[in-house]
């Protein structure tokens, strides 16, 4: 009998069924992450949205379950808009930054390295990651610090006025490196940058030697090679590094907490209004922010035909 | 009139492997010059150094006249149809085929009207909004064919171009690319481990083997006078005969090739003519191919060989043989050719 042949034990009898109903195998390995991501997140985030909607009742301090757009028109205050602002422009900034930093770096992975050097590379750009947030902002307080090394070096080499200089700038700068809106960008910058040359990284490893031959061989200079088919094929990365970069920035509340000047970002007035001030709504109205802003940043990078080389 | 390619001694080596081992040949112009080779041959190496993506370590390579040692690919009028085709993914199959004109500084009408020409050329005409992922294997080959020849270059060279490409379609593209060098004029040298394809094509090929040419020749004089073993096993199927059983049979002890289906196939019992040269053997195997059937005999004495007789027909010798039968394999004394002695190893 030939169904003798087919073994009877519980896992070959399972593996069977699976194998003969593919949809159930993929109910069965969907469904956590499924459940995770629509009841969990998705379901939280629908719930923080639906705050926004509420008031808070001034005079009791408690909050007021009325659909209402009330929160919204506070979160247009002319103070709240300058939180907005101002995180937006240091995201932004902190994004084309990175995004000139970790190019040359990414480029010089992808096509140049040996492999021994790539790995380096590799671990050089993800070792930041496996050390404590914490830790590693601290640690830059202590470089930007008025007594920390930077300062010491500038005077030490004599650029101390060039430093004064910069910490004079208006609007950005402030009495020491750690207590200006200068001294959170770098922070900013340090910290996020791996999320910026990893994708990068991978977009150029995947733009085939033989197009940038072809390229050549057409009559094209390096230059005009790497203006006409290197880069277009590579703006996919960049654009999902400044994704990472830009709204990872929008929504931090710690580093500017720690280092820069005592006006805050969108985080720390999430973190304020639902913490100390009990305005869960006003909170939800500041989470949606970031959010809209992302929103609107893919939709324009995807006009612009960020993703076209995909 | 100059040559349109020349090597002279040209050696490349990377570290302990000679790629290119001391290669010397001419290219007329307006030839079809094929390459052709194993794998890891030297022609392919050959091709980039002609195109400029490598340079020789040794020796000279010129294009029409000029020693181009040291000039990079983008400063070369040689262009290269390559072997994944190379096609710019972010750009239209119109703006692949106008890259190489806008490059040059060609105005933009002018450019568009020089790719709408070549692609009606390559019959690719009304296919210039699409995007290379959006067209089929063959249609890609014929943009980068286009792309390739819309710079008019001095030479075009084309690194297995086919080979992706299933039989039916290779056989086609075999025929227009003949007919499209013949329209255009310009000197083709075209890479391929395909021996059909090397001598259906070509005015004159090489045969590559470890870095070094074996043979230069029409496809008359390597399919028929290869002048070493390997050629003779390369092209074609291998039929040598060497030493005693060689003696035996056609009276000297050298090497000598025999063409499969040069060879008469007769029952043993039947006498060979005074003039044929003839031996027995078994038929080891047999394989149908419909138009002809192939076998495979070991003489009496060990050797073997191949032997491809046409079905149907009007054959004077109707007989099938099984494997196992007796047979005598007969052929005319014209049919031999004698390898040059110190090639014959």
């Amino acid at each position: 009998m030939t169904a003798a042949t087919v073994s009877t034990s519980l896992g070959h009898r399972w593996s069977t069924a699976l194998y003969l109903r593919p949809r159930l195998l993929l109910l069965l390995l969907l469904t956590p992450p499924l459940l995770w991501l629509g009841i969990v997140y998705l379901g939280s985030l629908l719930a923080l949205l639906l705050q926004s909607f509420f008031y808070i009742d001034d005079y009791s301090g408690r909050v007021v379950r009325e659909l209402t757009l009330a929160t919204y028109a506070e979160l247009l205050s002319d103070a709240n808009l300058a939180v907005i602002l101002r995180t937006s422009v240091m995201a932004a900034a902190v994004t084309v930054a990175a995004a000139v930093i970790a190019y040359p770096l990414a480029y010089y992975m992808a096509r140049r390295a040996s492999l021994q050097v790539k790995a380096l590379l590799y671990l050089g750009v993800m070792l930041p990651l496996w050390s404590s947030y914490l830790v590693r902002v601290y640690a830059w307080k202590l470089i930007l610090a008025k007594e920390g090394i930077i300062t010491w070096s500038a005077e030490r080499l004599g650029l101390g006025w060039l430093l004064e200089a910069i910490l004079a700038t208006p609007v950005i700068g402030g009495p020491s490196l750690s207590a200006s809106d200068i001294g959170t960008f770098l922070v900013f910058l340090y910290i996020w940058l791996p999320f910026m040359v990893l994708p990068i990284v991978a977009a150029l490893e995947r733009v085939p030697p033989s197009l940038i031959e072809a390229s050549a061989d057409l009559g094209a200079s390096p230059g005009t090679t790497f203006r006409r088919v290197i880069l277009p094929l590579s703006v996919p990365g960049i654009a999902a590094g400044s994704i990472f970069t830009f709204s990872l920035t929008l929504g931090d509340y710690i580093i500017p907490g720690i280092i820069g000047t005592s006006h805050p970002f969108i985080g720390q007035a999430v973190f304020a209004h639902q913490g100390t001030a009990g305005n869960i709504p006003m909170a939800a109205a500041f989470t949606v922010v970031p959010i809209a802003i992302m929103a609107l940043y893919l939709w324009l990078a995807k006009r612009l035909g960020a993703f076209d080389a995909l | 009139m100059t040559d349109a390619v020349v090597f002279a001694d040209v050696s490349r080596h990377y570290g302990d492997v000679r790629a290119v081992d001391c290669v010397s040949f001419d290219i007329a112009d307006g030839e079809f010059f094929s390459m052709l080779g194993p794998s890891g041959s030297g022609k392919t190496t050959c091709l980039r150094l002609i195109a400029g993506f490598d340079q020789p370590d040794s020796g000279r390579v010129m294009i029409h006249g000029s020693d181009v040692g040291g000039v990079p690919p983008y400063a070369r009028d040689v262009n290269t149809v390559f072997q994944d085709y190379a096609l710019f993914p972010h750009m239209s199959v119109q703006a692949n085929v106008e890259y190489g004109p806008m490059i040059r500084g060609v105005p933009p009408a002018e450019r568009a009207r020089l790719a709408g020409e070549m692609l009606d050329l390559v019959k690719l005409g009304g296919l210039g909004g699409r995007r290379p992922s959006a067209l089929s294997g063959g249609q890609r080959q014929r943009v980068a064919l286009a792309r390739a020849l819309v710079n008019r270059p001095a030479v075009l060279l084309l690194d297995e171009p086919l080979g992706a490409l299933d039989l039916k379609l290779r056989e086609q593209m075999q025929v227009e690319l003949k007919a499209i060098q013949r329209q255009v004029g310009c000197t083709f040298i075209y890479v391929t481990h395909d021996q059909g394809e090397a001598l259906s094509m070509s005015d004159r090929l090489a045969v590559f083997n470890h870095g070094r040419i074996e043979q230069i020749g029409t496809p008359e004089e390597i399919y028929d006078r290869p002048q070493t073993a390997f050629v003779a096993g390369f092209v074609g199927v291998s039929n040598l005969l060497a030493g005693p059983i060689a003696q035996r049979v056609a009276g000297r002890p050298a090497t000598f090739s025999i063409r499969p289906e040069k060879i008469r196939m007769l029952p043993p019992t039947q006498p060979a003519d005074g003039e044929l040269m003839s031996v027995t053997g078994t038929v080891a195997s047999r394989q149908y191919f419909g138009a002809s059937t192939r076998y495979a005999v070991v003489l009496d004495g060990g050797s073997e060989l191949t032997v491809i007789r046409q079905n149907g027909g009007g054959q004077a010798e109707p007989q099938d043989f099984a494997p196992g039968s007796t047979v005598r394999l007969a052929w005319q004394h014209s049919q031999v050719h004698w390898l040059p002695e110190e090639a014959a190893r």
